[in-house]
């Protein structure tokens, strides 16, 4: 099964995924972090008007084999979190980049955007991780 | 396994069935408001007998050491010994009360002040404090006593504490518990704490960093000194999760590689029932500058009669000395972390276990731990991906991902261990392996259990190339068979309700 990459997103090496439109962003995690985690059942969102820097834990998200911690790819304000993903968490599974999608924010630094890859280097980063075998 | 299929009590209720006929009331009832009293009580409607036969088949479903091998990583699931139940159930024990007064309970005391001593004498503590209920607890109570000590140096900015990618998955909670903030420091290439990694964290913020040793991955912290010495350098304290005591019974003491504060788990190290049999126990110790801090009460032995026949010992008769131990609050103490006394009944099993094996005893403890895991590492590491591949300790995690069978997981080669009539290895932990198994065998088991149950990972690991689908539908010799995780952690059904 490969993996998918969405061409308009921004990554991070902690595999979220972000996407810049306008003066708000979305904010999730990719296709590979949903198979590394296998079936999520629990996702806790930060609270609207919340703000995170880059790197910042923002959320966790549960799988039947482990809890892990969620960093924001951009420093912002929350404007908006997925709440459909109470009820069907497995939304972050079938569809990762859409439905799945964790928090909607303003950016408060687009520059920050220097520090994350692009679809290529994202997809070279996790080949890399691959071979390691670690992450 | 016996394969029956039994319904939940409440289903065999069945109505104005009793188990037991109390006698009629012979004198005033009680006098309970009206409000406080409740018209219905929907208890299951049984006799003994139905009680009896449910459990007793429930029972025939079970698993457990007393029945095979149990290489439940990080949980030191070994054998314990019939005699710790034998020396818990004496009348003397059983039948002392906590609030007895000190004079009345002095075997229980000595008992007590006996284990501090031999777990000091094990560790190389200065102190020990018998109260806490478990090993997270143990934790909590270990950073509450380094942020007291921090606090009464007037270090109160620092309020960070540093935790390994290796180390046990409670270290970050019990942290989290006691107001602190988690970094977590990443392991270099053999598996150690990256000496880089953690002075780059190294600040006048830090607390102190929680060292697992050996870790999750069952390897000992090659670089133990450096990184305490750099710990204590930057004014922070080392922390010791003593979960994995196990492996250093004997040979090495705690307290010589820099560690401050360390929880012992007594229901691992020492043979107390746990996982369902517990409760557990997690005592706590600590080097002397700690000592004031511990938790109490503890048990401190008072030499009486001293004064009185020092020098007066005439020649050929021998002195005179009568101890009296009793229970001490120490001078800064952050007080009680649990009522009374901690779980008595656990210390009694492991003081017998420590006193039946003795000094040497113990040690053959953590070599022959050592010895069975290094021997089943070298039979499956032919098969199963090793990712630090050196001599481990007690326990090895390999990575349940096969070359020839990639639809196959860690979760589908634990599952099918149940049919061979084992209990699967800790599954997905520790986090920095893919797909781990954590696989922690005991000093306790044979040459030959060790043998059926390498057989068996490789025969799993050919019927994964062969017959994948007698994987994912394993197990298949159980009451039930494969569970719906995923619907049960997504939808519990907490209790059961009568049908409409």
């Amino acid at each position: 099964m490969a993996i998918k990459i969405d061409p308009n997103c921004y990554y991070t090496k902690s595999h979220e995924w972000v996407r810049v439109e306008g003066d708000e962003a979305w904010a999730g995690l990719t296709d590979y972090a949903q198979d590394l985690l296998s079936d999520i059942v629990y996702v806790e969102l930060p609270g609207e008007g919340d703000s995170f820097k880059q790197g910042e834990v923002f959320a966790t998200v549960e799988s039947v084999k482990a809890a892990s911690d969620i960093y924001m790819p951009l420093s912002g304000e929350v404007l908006e979190v997925n709440e459909q993903l109470a009820n069907a968490p497995e939304l972050i599974n079938k569809d990762p980049y859409g439905e799945g999608w964790l928090i909607k924010f303003t950016p408060s630094d687009l520059s920050e955007l220097g520090n994350l890859m692009g679809p290529d280097a994202y997809e070279k980063f996790i080949k890399e991780e691959e071979e390691k075998g670690g992450h | 396994m016996t394969k029956i299929v039994e319904p939940l009590i409440f289903e065999l209720s069945s109505p104005g069935r009793v188990g037991a006929v109390l006698p009629e009331l012979d004198v005033p009832p009680a006098d309970i408001p009206a409000e406080l009293c409740r018209a219905d009580l929907p208890l299951p409607e049984v006799s003994e007998v139905d009680v009896v036969r449910h459990f007793v088949r429930l029972s025939r479903m079970n698993y457990g050491v007393d029945l095979g091998m149990y290489p439940l990583g990080s949980c030191t699931m070994k054998y314990n010994p019939k005699v710790n139940e034998v020396a818990a159930r004496l009348p003397g024990f059983v039948y002392t009360h906590p609030y007895q007064p000190e004079d009345q309970v002095q075997g229980n005391l000595q008992l007590m002040w006996e284990l501090q001593e031999m777990l000091k004498a094990i560790s190389g503590f200065a102190g020990v404090s018998l109260q806490p209920a478990a090993g997270a607890h143990g934790e909590l109570t270990g950073i509450l006593i380094m942020r007291a000590y921090l606090c009464d140096q007037g270090e109160t900015q620092r309020d960070t504490i540093l935790i390994p990618d290796s180390a046990h998955g409670t270290n970050p909670a019990s942290t989290s518990m006691a107001g602190f903030k988690v970094v977590e420091i990443k392991s270099d290439e053999r598996g150690n704490v990256d000496l880089e990694h953690l002075k780059a964290n190294l600040n006048d913020r830090v607390v102190g960093l929680m060292l697992t040793n050996p870790n999750t991955l069952g390897l000992f912290d090659e670089h133990v000194c450096e990184v305490s010495r750099l710990v204590h350098e930057a004014g922070g304290l080392m922390y010791g999760d003593g979960a994995n005591m196990n492996a250093m019974l004997g040979i090495v003491k705690p307290a010589d590689l820099g560690i401050d504060v360390m929880h012992f788990n007594l229901h691992k190290t020492f043979s107390t029932p746990h996982g369902g049999g517990g409760p557990g126990s997690g005592p706590v110790g600590v080097v002397e500058k700690l000592v004031p801090y511990l938790p109490g009460p503890i048990v401190d032995i008072q030499v009486v009669g001293e004064e009185e026949h020092a020098g007066h010992a005439h020649e050929g008769e021998e002195e005179m000395v009568e101890v009296f131990f009793r229970l001490v609050m120490p001078a800064k103490s952050i007080g009680r972390v649990k009522t009374f006394y901690g779980h008595f009944g656990v210390m009694i099993r492991a003081y017998t276990y420590i006193r039946m094996l003795g000094a040497e005893g113990m040690r053959r403890v953590a070599e022959d731990a050592v010895i069975n895991a290094n021997y089943l590492m070298a039979k499956i590491k032919k098969v199963y991906p090793l990712p630090y591949d050196r001599l481990c300790k007690h326990e090895f995690v390999v990575e349940g991902k096969l070359k020839d069978a990639p639809n196959v997981r860690a979760l589908d080669i634990s599952k099918r261990l149940i049919d061979y009539g084992v209990h699967p290895p800790t599954n997905y932990f520790p986090l920095i392996v893919p797909e781990a198994l954590m696989i922690e065998p005991t000093e306790t088991e044979s040459l030959e259990s060790l043998d059926h149950f390498a057989d068996a990972m490789l025969r799993i690991a050919e019927e994964a190339k062969t017959n994948p689908e007698l994987l994912h539908e394993a197990p298949h010799n159980t009451p039930v068979s494969r569970l719906d995780e995923v619907g049960a952690a997504r939808n519990p059904i907490l209790r059961w309700k009568p049908a409409e």
